[in-house]
């Protein structure tokens, strides 16, 4: 838009600001009550500003966790989210690229059925089908591990349109060039295809870690050992103090400890996420 | 280096259209065979067959001796020259042109070299290391035929390749590739649908139309002795003018023919001249004009120098030899 006019910039101005306000002033409340002690959440009004005891509290949720909700250090849970996170994100990725290169690239028989059934794995979230797929993760004893947390939220190829969608805006002369240049099938996908879909899987992987970070259900449920414990989940059972008050200052801090990898990981892909998502021409 | 044989080669697409039929062609080791005709005339699917992109439905292609036609693209020993350059986007212009020998296992060294007598014959050295979208249309174009030059195959094939290009690069581009081709003496197969440019690159032409040949021969039999109405209007520019016999009987031979034909430039402005042109339009092209009118209600034009007398009504008479006669019902060529 070219137009120019006072009124309608400050207009603009103020929805932003008010919407940055909205997002924001949870994010500072939280901030503030992980850097006060544990009582000052409890004395009836809130403060608004940090308190004396960040690098205590911090210190003590990375070390050593909350003796009373059974929770690991907050180190531990974060390295298992950031597994479980990568895990979700590289296997999903790995998967839908390489069905969406079959289905746009080869001919087989009863490609049609295949391509119908990747469909169908879009209307089958994890949480439709938690209570099956819970009875097959335990009968195969994935319970309490790494591939149990990330394999049944791996197996949908939903990101296979998308690089479907990719893989037709590239020409056909393209696909024939490297047939000429003597590139077979995989060299073909190596050498042309995955360094022409670099930026949308970038941005693919930005969204797809924080899909992964971010869930709590799941691990919620096969989780059992504190080992295993991720840190989504983990906040809530911190929260759950079932013999005392829940320690506020310290949920919040994890809670802010949390939220660091995926905002790391959006700023860090920032360009080539916008770049992937916006991005047309070949 | 070889020669190419296109045997009663033919294309049925499933469905049962047919695309090509009965194409019999011989191209001579070294030789510029360039395909021409108009959009849909399936000259495009018989390259493609030759380079092994299409299937075969009936016949055969033979590169040098050995029959082709289930024969992987990249073990044809051909290089393709797209319409739209094809370069990969990620490759700098460097790699682009190494990637073929690279799939092929040469030595690294031999690859350098390769690559740098190619660059060196197309001028394209200062831009070996830039990404293609950093080169300008007429360059990409170069790096296209730098990436068939340095596989050094028994032939070339080009697909349109200067469609893409402004015209003034064009003429400069077709000129280019009529040289390289003479001073690397690499079989050629090339196709367009432009009558101009085919006439000016070929050895031989081959005229294309609704997926059969109507004639093979020199750019100039071609042009002299068209074999058949169809190649008479498409080759030459202006095109010939093809008259219906029954609005010039008094021209000799139209008693039996269907069409006559004559080129713009054979016909004089007489006093007596049997032909009156009522004129409608005059192009000034220069060198000469262009007059456009009619005869009998058929459309005429012909060429004059630009210093010629202009009136409404011209009385023209057509050059000795020159009349072209052509079969009322198939067309073809009558003597």
């Amino acid at each position: 838009m070219i137009e120019n006019r006072p009124g309608l910039n400050l207009l603009a101005h103020l929805t932003l600001i008010f919407g940055v306000c909205v997002v924001a002033l949870p994010v500072w409340v939280a901030f503030v009550a992980s850097t006060h002690g544990a009582t000052d959440f409890m004395s009836g009004t809130i403060p608004m500003w940090p308190g004396p005891h960040l690098v205590e509290n911090y210190s003590q949720m990375l070390g050593a966790g909350v003796s009373t909700s059974g929770t690991p250090p907050v180190a531990t849970m974060m390295l298992n989210s950031l597994i479980m996170a990568l895990a979700i994100a590289i296997g999903k990725i790995a998967i839908s690229i390489l069905s969406a290169f079959a289905i746009v690239y080869f001919r087989f028989p009863l490609r049609g059925l295949a391509f119908w059934c990747i469909f169908i794995t879009l209307m089958l979230p994890v949480e439709v089908r938690i209570v099956p797929t819970f009875q097959v993760v335990a009968d195969l004893g994935l319970l309490n591990s790494y591939a149990g947390l990330s394999i049944p939220l791996i197996a949908s190829a939903t990101a296979t349109f998308l690089f479907r969608q990719v893989f037709l805006t590239i020409p056909d002369e393209l696909t024939e060039a490297a047939r000429i240049d003597g590139a077979g099938p995989m060299k073909f996908f190596r050498d042309i295809l995955l360094p022409l879909s670099r930026s949308n899987i970038a941005a693919l992987f930005v969204i797809l870690f924080i899909y992964g970070w971010n869930q709590y259900l799941w691990p919620l449920l096969v989780t059992t050992s504190s080992d295993y414990y991720t840190i989504v989940a983990g906040i809530k059972r911190m929260a759950d103090a079932v013999d005392g008050l829940p320690q506020w200052h310290l949920v919040m801090a994890t809670a802010m400890l949390a939220m660091i990898p995926p905002v790391a990981v959006v700023i860090g892909m920032q360009r080539l996420f916008v770049k992937g998502l916006v991005e047309t021409e070949k | 280096m070889a020669s190419i044989t296109l045997d009663n080669l033919g294309k049925i697409y499933a469905g049962g259209t047919r695309a090509v039929g009965d194409v019999n062609i011989d191209i001579a080791d070294g030789e510029f065979i360039v395909l021409v005709g108009p959009s849909g005339c399936g000259k495009s699917t018989l390259l493609r067959m030759v380079a092994g992109l299409e299937s075969i439905s009936e016949g055969e292609v033979r590169i040098g001796d050995r029959v082709v036609n289930e024969v992987e693209p990249a073990d044809r020993d051909i290089a393709m020259v797209f319409q739209n350059y094809a370069l990969y986007p990620h490759m700098s212009v460097r790699e682009n042109l190494a990637y073929g020998l690279k799939n092929r296992r040469t030595p690294k060294a031999e690859i350098d070299r390769r690559v740098d007598e190619a660059a060196e014959i197309l001028q394209i050295g200062k831009f070996l290391d830039r990404k293609p979208k950093a080169l300008s249309g007429g360059q990409r174009q170069r790096v296209a035929m730098g990436r068939a030059i340095v596989r050094e195959p028994a032939a070339f094939l080009f697909d349109e390749p200067l469609s893409n290009l402004d015209a003034k690069l064009r003429v400069a581009m077709r000129l280019e590739i009529k040289e390289l081709q003479k001073r690397l003496r690499t079989t050629s197969l090339y196709v367009t649908h432009d009558q101009l440019e085919a006439m000016t690159l070929a050895d031989r032409l081959v005229v294309l139309n609704g997926g059969r040949v109507e004639q093979i021969g020199t750019p100039l039999e071609v042009y002299r002795r068209p074999a058949s109405a169809f190649v008479a209007g498409f080759i030459g520019s202006p095109a010939m003018n093809l008259l219906d016999a029954g609005a010039v009987p008094f021209l000799p031979g139209s008693a039996h023919a269907g069409q006559v034909g004559i080129r713009p430039e054979d016909l004089d402005v007489t006093a007596d001249g049997p032909i009156e042109l009522q004129v409608t339009a005059v192009e000034e092209l220069g060198a000469q004009r262009l007059v456009h009118g009619h005869t009998a209600g058929e459309r005429m034009t012909i060429t004059l120098p630009s210093d010629a007398a202009l009136s409404d009504v011209l009385r023209l008479t057509p050059r000795p030899g020159a009349l072209h006669l052509f079969d009322r019902q198939t067309g073809a060529r009558m003597d």
